[in-house]
């Protein structure tokens, strides 16, 4: 494919994007499935990305998202809920003092809620990025339901409202506001990933050894690679804070991270298009697509069987199980999206017959 | 002392009561290509992991232009069970890591090929060059260091052109032909502009042709850089040929040293390789 025409389809593709989320936001009811799909599904993409981030580009196993995401989300909610609902939100235990009449705007509450989630990341990032694969895995999992369990706790019940949760947590006034940090902080890891130190993460995923050799420093780039993941995972739970509309210790339970987990194995592992893909996918089919599974269904007189509340998700984990099965690597591997890579597969598609009887070692190609 | 390069001292490695590396002193003199050779299993890689900072020694020392890189003495459990000679001559403890080893001028290979194997060709000897970099991770991201970036790549390029691997170089990495992935591996190593070149078994798995284009590739790159090797080998006639010095270790142990004509003729080399016949 030549370079203008893949300018070209690029921004077809891009405008047909951006028409798809103007048409949900203009003409769909706030009520609508696809409108919801694509909020979330941008939310959890954002999420999904940066996880990316640390386990398919820097190779770190870690399953602290959902500790980032608390972490993220309370820090908004308590920054953001507007002084005057603050005695409703806090009514059982009372507002602390200093923060009874404190209030940010937006943007700022959400780049603190990063920079907090960057913070706890640098402190327990020190001694944990040292342990590998699995310990790594268990370490930061202690540590999500850690940072859980104490956002609950009573003595932080005048600044958390404990058990009890936040709610009233204000949004963008526009629908459009969640695309344009979501889609802005996925541009921003992109750039990272394509940039010296992407190129250097990928070099410890590859070969540890061989980046140590080469005078890549791995302590140093491995906390780089986590904090920017908790950076934007903690936005990501901003924004998921902001969906909702409210939080509790319990929106975030390890079920969460399985659940990003699931979507960054199944767009495959290092590739941030895929990433995208199946978190839209993954959540439509969750929300939307399989919805009619949950209803009872009558053919004639035939009632039939198994079709009640919670069946969807049975069915969404035996298409994911047998997802995994059939593509070992994800929807994309550790490719990206290409327009060459579309264009080779209509081509194949068109001259597979032709190629049969012919076919050799070729076929990578 | 001070156009040695490299100097090692009585560097001795011990895992638990097993001496993989004893005593071990060696010179490297500046611009020179100097082996290690010597059977299985005798050391020669633990050496090497000790000078790059991939073990710490359990005694010994290592020198780099003058400079002391790694030091160490017995301590903890080891001091007990040290086996080695010299215990009690170095008191201090510098042990860096393998990276801040290479940021002084000490790039190696490995003996089993060891590139990365998502990236091409290109990217491989690009990231090589990440070290050296002027840049920090904001810069970079947001494109700060342009400039940068290009002389890294030009840099780049003109490596990759000078090896012959140009045409390669939007090619993964790992479908390259074994020899084309040694070079690579070379290649990648320079990029990292060293002064001294650690190759570790770079003739491995080739044919006595490839064998002889390594050893012209092996002088070429020492005059074309002005570098220094230091060269782990099993092929003889390789090391015969290329070698200005050559050191032979057998259980750990230095057995020989020489130029490549005495090292050849010396008995216990000869001992070591093919075996003694034992008299009762």
């Amino acid at each position: 494919m030549r370079k203008k025409t893949k300018i070209i389809c690029s921004v077809i593709g891009l405008l047909a994007i951006a028409g798809i989320i103007i048409y949900a936001g203009e003409a769909l009811p706030t009520s609508s499935m696809f409108r919801t799909v694509l909020q979330l599904g941008v939310i959890y993409a954002l999420i999904a990305v940066s996880m990316n981030l640390c386990n398919g580009f820097t190779g770190l196993f870690s399953l602290g998202q959902a500790g980032f995401m608390t972490l993220g989300a309370y820090t908004y909610a308590i920054l953001t809920i507007p002084v005057s609902a603050r005695p409703g939100v806090y009514y059982l235990y009372g507002v602390a003092d200093w923060l009874a009449n404190l209030q940010l705007p937006i943007p700022v509450a959400l780049l603190v809620a990063g920079l907090v989630g960057a913070l706890f990341a640098a402190i327990i990032g020190a001694p944990v990025l040292k342990l590998k694969s699995d310990y790594l895995a268990i370490a930061t999992l202690g540590f999500a339901e850690v940072v859980r369990i104490v956002t609950a706790s009573s003595p932080l019940n005048r600044v958390t409202n404990g058990s009890m949760g936040l709610t009233k947590i204000p949004g963008f006034s526009s629908y459009y506001g969640i695309f344009i940090v979501a889609i802005v902080c996925i541009v921003i890891i992109i750039l990272l990933l394509n940039s010296s130190y992407g190129r250097a993460f990928k070099a410890i995923r590859d070969d540890e050894v061989a980046a140590e050799a080469m005078g890549i420093n791995l302590s140093k780039h491995k906390q780089i690679s986590f904090i920017i993941s908790s950076f934007f995972a903690a936005i990501g739970g901003a924004l998921m804070a902001m969906y909702l509309g409210a939080v509790s210790a319990t929106t975030f339970t390890i079920a969460v991270t399985y659940f990003i987990l699931l979507i960054v194995v199944i767009g495959g592992m290092g590739s941030v298009t895929g990433s995208i893909i199946s978190a839209f996918l993954v959540i439509a089919c969750r929300e939307w697509w399989l919805r009619f599974l949950d209803q009872p269904m009558m053919i004639g007189t035939f009632t039939v069987p198994l079709l009640k509340t919670g069946f969807r998700m049975v069915v969404f984990s035996v298409i994911l199980m047998i997802v995994v099965l059939f593509f070992r690597t994800g929807i994309m591997g550790d490719k990206e999206f290409s327009w060459d890579a579309i264009a080779n597969f209509f081509r194949n598609l068109f001259h597979r017959k032709k190629a049969t009887p012919a076919k050799g070692g070729a076929d990578d190609e | 002392m001070s156009e040695n390069v490299l100097h090692v001292e009585n560097i001795t490695m011990q895992f638990g009561g097993v001496v993989a590396v004893n005593n071990l002193s060696i010179d490297i003199p500046e611009g020179k290509i100097v082996a290690l050779i010597g059977p299985n299993g005798a050391g020669k890689t633990t050496a090497f992991n000790c000078i790059t900072g991939v073990y710490e020694p359990t005694n010994g020392k290592v020198e780099f232009m003058g400079k002391t890189i790694v030091e160490n003495y017995p301590r903890g459990k080891m001091k007990k069970t040290y086996a080695g000679e010299n215990q009690g001559l170095y008191t201090h403890v510098v042990s860096p890591t393998p990276d801040k080893i290479t940021k002084l001028g000490i790039a190696r290979t490995f003996q089993n090929i060891r590139l990365w194997s998502s990236m091409t060709v290109f990217e491989n000897v690009l990231t090589a060059k990440h070290m050296r970099a002027k840049q920090n991770v904001f810069s970079s991201t947001f494109r700060g260091n342009a400039k940068e970036e290009k002389r890294m790549r030009e840099e780049t390029m003109t490596l990759l052109v000078e090896q012959g691997l140009d045409k390669y170089k939007d090619e993964r990495a790992t479908s390259l032909p074994y020899g084309l992935q040694r070079r690579l591996e070379i290649a990648r190593a320079l990029a990292t502009n060293p002064k001294l070149l650690l190759l570790d078994e770079p003739a491995a798995g080739m044919n006595p042709q490839e064998t002889q284009e390594l050893a012209r590739f092996i002088h070429e790159i020492r005059d074309k850089y002005g570098l220094t090797i230091f060269l782990i080998e099993h092929h003889m006639d390789l090391v015969m040929r290329i070698s200005d010095y050559i050191y032979v270790i057998d259980f750990g142990s230095e057995i020989a040293q020489g130029v490549p004509k005495d090292v050849q003729n010396n008995q216990r080399v000869i001992d070591a390789y093919l075996g003694v016949v034992e008299d009762e």
